[in-house]
């Protein structure tokens, strides 16, 4: 790929709006479309596009391995611990009334909190489990040669 | 009446899409013609209202699909193998199920119809009492994220699972192997 100057470029520039566009689908999930699921795989996206064009070895640099493993795992967490969390300050599995500091005049607040918190858990894992199936693929397939551009 | 004739244009290149992957023998165009039929799909959630299935669609059966197909293409052929026979009993269960799809969908209520099982079962609780219990503008979140979160929780699992499977078959190599395909650069 070191050919390819136009792509490497266009690449560089459109890497941080990809990534930007993710974290705003995931943080404005609440009110526009979109949501965690939408956002990890745009986030997934741009991360696929630098390893694409920059090479697998030069990605996982960035972002090795045993992060992206990591962070899979993590999300899950979150998300399944907002839920023992909730059942810890007394409520139900995922009740999300309980976060608040008062469950019953502002519960509101907990539900808020709650979707933020399990929003970023399915980002999370979403994004890390693509990039990871990626680098499954593209690690048994070598990297792309110039002629097959 | 715009929105019929963008219905029109869009099920008529979803058709000629379809009919192109069926045809063409060449892989890579083959999958890059599937992103075009997601993306197309994609606009056809659009004009039924559906953003957030779209949104979806789009980021996932036109980006990232598209993109894990082109990297099973690397490790394959390049082209499907021809066949010379006709092959008769697929086109028939095709055809059969298409006409029981369709002769199903007369039975369906009016896209749209208020009074249609879809619409009068959960979702007028969801509609009134979002904005006293959740007070999130997006019901679609409300529901994915609140009521039904439980549903959810599974949803990431599954996508984990998947992950923890791909990894369990392509993740473990040849040591030798590995220091081949990562060393070099692209």
């Amino acid at each position: 790929m070191k050919h390819h100057i136009v792509l490497r470029v266009i690449t560089k520039i459109l890497i941080a709006p990809i990534v930007l566009f993710g974290l705003y689908v995931q943080f404005h999930g609440d009110f526009g479309a979109g949501g965690g699921f939408q956002a990890g795989v745009i986030i997934a996206v741009g991360i696929i596009l630098y390893a694409l064009i920059f090479g697998l070895s030069t990605a996982k640099q960035v972002l090795p391995l045993w992060v992206v493993r990591t962070a899979a795992c993590f999300g899950v967490l979150i998300y399944a611990g907002v839920g023992v969390a909730t059942m810890i300050l007394g409520g139900n599995f995922l009740d999300y009334d309980f976060l608040s500091a008062d469950p019953v005049a502002y519960a509101v607040a907990g539900q808020h909190l709650g979707i933020l918190l399990i929003e970023a858990g399915v980002g999370l894992t979403v994004a890390s489990v693509m990039v990871l199936v990626f680098y499954g693929f593209a690690g048994i397939s070598g990297p792309i040669g110039d002629e097959e551009w | 009446m715009s929105a019929i004739v963008v219905d029109l244009i869009l099920f008529t290149l979803l058709v000629i899409v379809a009919i192109e992957i069926v045809r063409l023998d060449h892989l890579f165009a083959v999958i890059m013609l599937s992103g075009v039929f997601s993306l197309l799909t994609a606009g056809l959630f659009i004009t039924m209202d559906a953003p957030d299935v779209a949104f979806t669609e789009a980021a996932v059966g036109a980006g990232i699909s598209t993109v894990l197909m082109l990297g099973t293409l690397a490790v394959t052929a390049q082209r499907q193998k021809k066949s010379r026979k006709t092959q008769t009993v697929p086109l028939l269960v095709v055809v059969a199920t298409g006409m029981a799809l369709i002769y199903a969908t007369l039975d369906m209520p009016v896209f749209g119809d208020a009074m249609a099982p879809a619409q009068t079962h959960v979702a007028p609780y969801y509609i009134e009492s979002t904005p006293r219990d959740i007070d999130v503008p997006n019901i679609v979140t409300a529901v994915l994220a609140s009521y039904r979160g439980f549903d959810t929780l599974g949803e990431v699992v599954v996508v984990f699972m998947a992950g923890v499977g791909v990894l369990a078959l392509l993740g473990r190599r040849s040591p030798r192997r590995d220091r081949k395909s990562d060393g070099d650069d692209a």
